[in-house]
């Protein structure tokens, strides 16, 4: 049977202050080259200088996924000829990269896999191409942005596992702090390369579908092409090696039109870089400015917090997430209480719009807010969600927009108990059911004081009356 | 080892680096392409083997740029000199992949 075999090489943006080479900000978006100068649009004459923190941050990366660092490194010239380079050149590295080696470590259906890395590279993002009729409009915004650039060994062998190791590495990356990892601004991008051989034989030959900006992207374009090299292969056909595209509206993938163009990079040693050399202690001191990871979150969850292991993964797949959560905590609110809104209410605000990019757009302390007014019952289960939702992506304060929405619930027993009384009054039937033992009425006692009371009395303390109720009976 | 460059490769080279050369011109090159590569193989002669491998011609290394924002240029400085332009962006012939 034919299996595929599967290798990527995944480009991560840099969160930098300035570009690799210059001091032109790295910001996502702007005008058209309004981020901008002579070095980084390729102006002839000029010289770019190294940003330490790029190189900072590549080998921060490396060091959270196990890399060895070369401890000497140099940049290298890749040529070609794309007006999205306009040196005609892209100052990469060849042969000397900053980091080699490392892993991924992710579970796919319960399975332990690994993937190893072959490299990572600190390389120059390229500009923005906006075609329009006879004409492309071009834009350096992006060019020059530090680039990371992660080279996998081909150890995949399934859209799942690649998209499983996708979502652990954009979780690690994000966790080093190094990058934002927001495929849909394309600050993480994936090329997928894919052979298809029977089992045990030696590897086919490969095709290369460059830039996917989404996992449903990737998990679609591995299956059309797995799919496309099956039906060549089974019909005797050759699998030609070429770069291909995946247009993920349509779901089809196509070869790129310049094939003749076979690449020929000319690579050669960037005479305007120097080399960068590292000590003990350098990979000592970016080793320390490493932040806490997952492995030791999860760790601390399960042990310290008493949350299920489950949960645990759920609660920091994302930093941002596992963030909020801690502060929530240290805000005073209990943390298994905190860990389930999170699970349950606030990913699901975050995570719309079919993107696997979260998005949390309410801040600790309000969040806190809300889960203690539930805690005190001051609002019940299901106002706690809409309040969620009201204070959502706004500043308002939860506790301003529950009185508002009058969400807020009451506690006024005296109130609640008079509601109640006209219940039982109302329903004679039902109570004599109830009190020969029938407790599935329970639950309708408290529906009807709570739609008669217009949602708001606190089910806690009807529960209480209800408890009196058949005490007082049984006397 | 005598390496000559053939009409095939004088062609390759041009395409890549986006030059045009008429017959006469290609033939020419040819042969300067073919006598730099003669002076080259001089350097074959010469033993290298206890020689560690040169990244760059200079022994500095670590020359770093801090991470701080400088000013960029203005958008008309820089689209001064461009043939076309719009909208803030260059204006190039389509190219599409």
């Amino acid at each position: 049977m034919l299996r595929p075999t599967i290798g990527c090489e995944v480009h991560c943006e840099l969160k930098t202050a300035t570009k690799l080479f210059c001091g032109c900000k790295n910001e996502f978006g702007g005008e058209p080259n309004t981020h901008c100068c002579p070095i980084c649009s390729g102006f002839p004459g000029t010289m770019p200088a190294l940003n330490a923190k790029a190189v900072e941050y590549a080998v921060r990366a490396g060091l959270a996924l196990g890399c060895n660092i070369n401890r000497f490194s140099k940049w290298d010239r890749k040529n070609y000829f794309y007006p999205d380079l306009p040196k005609a050149w892209q100052t990469s590295q060849y042969d000397l990269p900053l980091c080699v080696g490392g892993a991924v470590e992710f579970e796919v259906n319960g399975e332990k896999k690994r993937v190893r890395l072959n490299r990572i590279h600190l390389e120059e993002d390229a500009g923005k191409l906006i075609h329009d009729g006879g004409e492309s409009c071009v834009d350096y915004n992006r060019c020059g942005v530090p680039l990371i650039e992660i080279v996998t060994e081909p150890d995949m062998h399934s859209a799942e596992e690649v998209v499983a190791f996708l979502t652990e590495l954009k979780s690690v990356l994000k966790y080093t702090g190094v990058s934002d990892v927001k495929m849909q601004e394309g600050s993480l991008r994936c090329d997928v390369n894919l052979s298809m051989a029977e089992d045990g034989a030696p590897l086919g030959t490969r095709t290369e579908t460059k830039n996917l900006n989404s996992f449903r992207a990737v998990a679609r374009s591995v299956a059309f092409e797995i799919r496309r090299q099956t039906e060549v292969l089974e019909s005797g056909g050759i699998v030609e090696q070429e770069t291909r595209r995946f247009d993920d509206n349509k779901g089809v993938g196509y070869a790129m039109r310049s094939k003749e163009d076979a690449h020929d990079y000319r690579y050669f040693p960037e005479p305007d870089i120097m080399p960068v050399t590292f000590t003990e202690a350098d990979i000592q001191r970016i080793r320390s400015e490493i932040p806490e990871l997952k492995g030791p979150r999860v760790k601390r969850y399960t042990e310290k917090l008493g949350l299920p292991p489950y949960d645990a993964q759920v609660l920091t797949a994302d930093k941002a997430v596992s963030d909020l959560l801690d502060d929530v905590i240290a805000l005073g609110c209990d943390a298994k209480k905190t860990s389930n809104f999170i699970m349950s209410e606030v990913l699901r605000l975050a995570k719309t719009d079919g993107s696997e990019d979260v998005e949390l757009l309410i801040d600790a302390p309000r969040l806190a807010e809300i889960i203690s007014m539930q805690a005190k019952g001051e609002i019940n289960n299901l106002a706690a969600k809409q309040l969620l939702s009201a204070v959502w992506g706004t500043d308002a304060s939860p506790r301003k927009r529950a009185e508002e929405l009058n969400l807020l619930q009451s506690n006024d027993e005296g109130a609640i108990k008079a509601v109640f009384d006209k219940v039982l009054s109302d329903n004679p039937s039902q109570v004599a059911d109830f009190l020969s033992g029938n407790d599935k009425l329970r639950g309708y006692f408290v529906g009807q004081v709570m739609r008669a009371a217009g949602g708001k009395a606190n089910p806690k303390i009807v529960n209480e009356l209800l408890d009196r109720l058949v005490k007082e009976h049984k006397k | 080892m005598k390496r000559s460059v053939d009409a095939e490769e004088v062609a390759r080279l041009a395409k890549l680096s986006r030059l045009e050369f008429d017959g006469k011109q290609a033939e020419d090159m040819r042969g300067h392409l073919s006598k730099m590569l003669d002076y080259f193989d001089a350097l074959d002669s010469v033993d290298v083997s206890d020689v560690p491998p040169t990244a760059h011609i200079l022994s500095a290394v670590n020359v770093l740029r801090e991470d701080v924002v400088e000013p960029s240029t203005s958008n008309a400085e820089l689209l001064k000199n461009a043939p076309e332009s719009r909208d803030g962006a260059y204006v190039v012939p389509r190219v599409v992949e």
